[in-house]
């Protein structure tokens, strides 16, 4: 089966400092994947750069084959206006660090604002669903709660179901816990595991060794905008063949024992 | 136990500061004293001074004249504020725009309009006959002209007024803008566009939204202030409040009585516009304040 979204030579810079160094990706259905690396690595460029919330410098990033970012025209390639980015931005989900809820809706009109406005459903429909997915992440009893009245653990899961809203091929998680208090990394990622259960396509980069451990079924490596090594959980964790990842895991198991 | 203790005793566990009395602010007493004095000498004065004519006030509050001029002041500052924000919002987008010349063009328009005193422009645009003869719309740079009006019946003192107002009102509700623009997050963009919002949709529902609750309180006294710059027309001849009791103290010489005709009206319309204000201050703090939503669980 063809992959979700593949990367080609996916080349970011920011001035002199090349964040994405030629990345090649696939991500299959229904595949977790999961990025791991030291800070500064490019593992939320990475991520940023496939929701196009940042443009790319070069290579290519396709979404069920279909090229992100441009379209050909006579021969060359051109961006795409900011309508077309929008219809491609649609079908992919992304979870933020600082979750991003938009504090001035309700959890319930945060997801389900976007089915409304962008997917044209109606009132009660989106609200039908937005119940059932807050439900699903454990808030449906924070329904009508504002952003600010809610503890970070549950902000991030209204999060997770807003981008559950969008019925995304794939789904994007930019370090999902660092901005959680510790006691409530564990609610989310408990979120996370059950939507890798139900078959969800899933790209996470994060900083939680254990959780990938557990629940990637491919590990990616990033160091200085490379991917360094790739492979089941089992063996990048059992038996890391580049020094690099080596000494990354041995400093980053010693705070997260397995 | 020490429950009898007197309250001189030191040790833990003698003490509760449940018990304890507020604390003694001698200056407070003395601050409320000077102010009461100060209240009750203006009083005297506002009350005792014949020469303030509250007589002539009361038979000059609700002239039809006085209304009239009233209703042209609010007219007038309505207008500016209208078309001044449309213009605002349009100028601040252009100064946020990714696109130099627009930028530089806006940032032009704003220095020159907040630049230049608004009883200057009120007086160059109610002359702007002079530079245009004739104003029409047609093919630039010699082409024929489509429609065309002679400036003269154009410019009239309201039109003036409202070009004057409207223009300057926009230059400083522009930098009110965008600043209330700029102050939202960049996540909250990110987040709107992640969800496939499209620009629009996303200043619109996200953005302004959560901007208005910094842009309010300026554009408020903003609109106050430019209720005070109606005052301005009466030198182009415009029958605004001021004006108008202008008109009559001309004839009866009763000076300070008829200003606090218009000073009452001024105040009246200014403490509406104030209580507006609040209103819509708390409308825009929606999820804002961390108490929970009523009959909710917290």
């Amino acid at each position: 089966m063809s992959p979700v979204l593949s990367l080609r030579g996916t080349t970011k810079r920011f001035g002199d400092h090349t964040a994405l160094d030629a990345v090649d990706l696939d991500v299959a259905e229904g595949e977790v994947v999961v990025v791991i690396g030291p800070s500064g690595s490019g593992k939320s460029t990475l991520v940023r750069c496939v929701h196009q919330l940042e443009s790319v410098d070069g290579g290519g990033m396709y979404l069920d084959g279909e090229l992100l970012g441009y379209s050909e025209h006579r021969g060359a390639l051109r961006p795409l206006t900011p309508r077309g980015t929008a219809a491609q931005r649609r079908r992919v989900g992304m979870v933020f660090q600082q979750f991003n809820l938009f504090p001035h809706f309700s959890a319930l009109r945060n997801v389900s604002e976007a089915p409304r406005r962008v997917h044209g459903r109606t009132a009660g429909e989106a609200e039908r669903e937005a119940t059932a997915l807050l439900d699903r992440v454990g808030l449906g009893d924070r329904l009508h709660h504002y952003p600010r009245q809610l503890s970070g653990g549950q902000q991030q899961r209204v999060a997770i179901a807003r981008a559950l809203a969008t019925r995304p091929r794939i789904l994007l998680f930019d370090e999902p816990t660092s901005a959680l208090d510790p006691e409530l990394v564990e609610e989310v990622l408990g979120v996370l595991r059950g939507l890798a259960r139900d078959g969800l396509t899933m790209v996470v980069v994060t900083h939680e060794m254990a959780f990938a451990r557990e629940v990637a079924d491919r590990v990616v490596f990033m160091e200085a905008g490379r991917i360094v090594e790739t492979g089941p959980p089992a063996q990048i964790f059992g038996s890391p063949r580049s020094e690099r990842l080596h000494s990354f895991l041995s400093r980053h198991t010693r705070e997260v024992p397995a | 136990m020490t429950v009898t203790a007197p309250p001189t005793t030191t040790g833990p566990g003698t003490h509760d500061v449940a018990d304890a009395r507020p604390r003694f602010r001698p200056w407070r007493w003395v601050a409320t004293a000077v102010l009461a004095l100060v209240a009750a000498q203006i009083l005297t004065f506002l009350v005792t001074n014949e020469r303030f004519g509250w007589d002539v006030v009361a038979a000059h509050l609700f002239a039809p004249s006085v209304l009239a001029g009233l209703g042209t002041t609010v007219l007038l500052a309505v207008l500016a504020m209208l078309i001044g924000s449309v213009l605002g919002g349009l100028l601040a987008a252009a100064q946020l725009s990714g696109f130099g010349p627009l930028r530089w063009a806006a940032t032009t328009y704003v220095g020159v309009f907040r630049g230049i005193p608004p009883l200057v422009q009120l007086i160059f645009w109610f002359n702007l006959a002079y530079l245009l003869p004739e104003i029409s719309i047609g093919i630039p740079f010699g082409g024929p002209d489509l429609v065309s009006w002679n400036a003269n019946d154009l410019i009239t003192p309201l039109t003036a007024g409202v070009i004057g107002l409207s223009l300057v009102e926009s230059a400083y509700l522009a930098e009110i803008i965008r600043a209330g623009v700029l102050g939202v997050d960049q996540g909250q963009r990110e987040a709107a566009s992640a969800m496939g919002f499209t620009p629009l949709q996303t200043f619109f529902r996200i953005v302004l939204p959560q901007a208005m609750r910094v842009i309010i309180p300026p554009s408020g006294s903003q609109f106050i202030s430019v209720l005070k710059g109606t005052a301005l027309v009466s030198v182009i001849a415009m029958n605004d409040l001021l004006h108008s009791v202008q008109v009559i103290y001309n004839q009866t010489y009763e000076i300070v009585p008829m200003l606090l005709v218009a000073c009452i009206w001024y105040l009246t319309v200014v403490t509406l516009l104030t209580i507006g204000q609040r209103r819509l201050e708390r409308r825009f703090a929606r999820g804002h304040v961390r108490t929970a939503p009523t009959g909710g669980a917290s």
